[in-house]
């Protein structure tokens, strides 16, 4: 039978292994050099942002540049309060995109709510609704502090599995089963 | 000619006598409280009139007096471009069922600014083309600024709750390490079928090269 090495333990898997692992890193480098985010400045943490990308920190040396739409993103930056009307909406974006995606909270209010957190419209914390990898403190951080997380979310890269690359979506990562409201 | 809030309160008072009350001392502006019932005709004189001729109500916004007093207290600050004067305007409510004539026929720019008002006091406005919540989501629960509003409980699925940063961060570690031990569980299944007894996954469901 053609398929017959595929029961067998042996050589083809051997060298199937070995050939994984480099090409993880390589798929890795790629990837970390190239982190498209998507454009998600919900207040004045986004004017950071964008000194961010602007030519002193410039985020672009890093092969990084804003997407406007999430199904180009590799990386979602939430910059700034988010309110329950804006969460539904930035749950959904994030939905969007494509495996493997990552989440930074940029500022205090995406972290914990912030000066707002005691207000009635405010979420306390983007990750009430997704999965947030690297937290940035500040408000709002300095491009420098931005770039720094940055980095980190770079290096989670570089520790991706290629064949775990399918991370579990936002609802089972969190053991929840989310509802969205039929009016969005 | 630019007239002094005493002249315009003068105006006013002419043309409504009863509808229109004193004018009050300033202590930042001068106002004058109408009667809910006369605001647009007081409104409408108001713009209409040459030498008022108010043609911009640069904004509409609420008080709520609770406990104190069981009324909501609307207020209407209004400019004129032509003569270069100004004046405030308000109006008294009672709390429970509070309702005036939109101001919309007379200026169009109250539409939005009375959606505001509708969505964070609960006043409804007479007349009002299109009387909807403006920046709260339309399926939201009481009016924020009302000083009795008490919160929901956050918003559908989304907690309005969070404890310590080493709380939080515990509960979600152990959300996703429950999460990867179920799907290591249904993902248990053996390579060769014939051969070995099922072999527990690696955690997290990597590769089994």
């Amino acid at each position: 039978m053609p398929n017959d090495y595929a029961h067998d333990p042996g050589a083809g898997a051997t060298v199937l292994t070995t050939q994984t692992s480099i090409v993880e890193n390589v798929l890795n480098l790629a990837r970390k050099s190239s982190v498209w985010f998507l454009l998600f400045g919900l207040a004045c943490c986004g004017i950071e942002l964008m000194q961010t990308g602007g030519p002193r920190a410039d985020l672009d040396r890093f092969g990084s540049v804003p997407r406007a739409t999430p199904r180009q993103s590799d990386l979602m930056i939430v910059a700034g309060t988010l309110t329950y009307k804006m969460a539904i909406r930035c749950r959904l974006l994030y939905q969007q995109m494509p495996e493997p995606k990552y989440v930074l909270s940029m500022g205090s209010c995406a972290t914990c709510g912030g000066l707002f957190q005691y207000s009635y419209s405010v979420v306390k914390g983007v990750d009430k609704i997704i999965p947030v990898d690297v937290y940035v403190p500040g408000c709002p951080p300095r491009p420098e502090a931005l770039t720094e997380g940055f980095m980190r979310i770079q290096d989670l890269m570089m520790r991706e599995r290629w064949k775990a690359k399918m991370r579990p979506r936002t609802e089972k990562r969190l053991g929840v089963q989310y509802q969205v409201p039929e009016t969005v | 000619m630019t007239l002094s809030p005493e002249e315009i309160h003068a105006k006013a008072k002419a043309a409504f006598g009863e509808a229109v009350g004193e004018l009050q001392p300033p202590a930042k502006d001068a106002f004058f409280t109408v009667t809910p019932a006369k605001i647009r005709e007081v409104c409408a004189f108001l713009k209409e009139d040459p030498s008022l001729a108010f043609d911009f109500l640069e904004d509409v916004t609420a008080t709520d007096h609770h406990p104190k007093e069981p009324l909501i207290r609307l207020v209407y600050h209004l400019f004129s471009y032509r003569h270069r004067h100004g004046i405030v305007v308000k109006a008294e409510l009672p709390r429970d069922g509070a309702s005036l004539p939109s101001l919309d026929p007379v200026w169009k720019a109250a539409n939005w600014l009375e959606r505001e008002v509708y969505d964070l006091f609960g006043v409804a406005f007479e007349g009002h083309p299109d009387l909807r919540r403006i920046m709260m989501p339309d399926d939201w629960v009481g009016h924020p600024l009302r000083k009795d509003y008490q919160e929901a409980g956050g918003y559908f699925d989304i907690t309005n709750v969070r404890d310590s940063a080493l709380v939080e961060f515990r509960r979600m570690d152990e959300a996703v390490r429950a999460a990867a031990e179920k799907s290591a569980a249904t993902n248990a299944t053996p390579a060769t079928p014939a051969t070995a007894p099922a072999a527990p996954a690696p955690a997290g469901g990597a590769q089994v090269h």
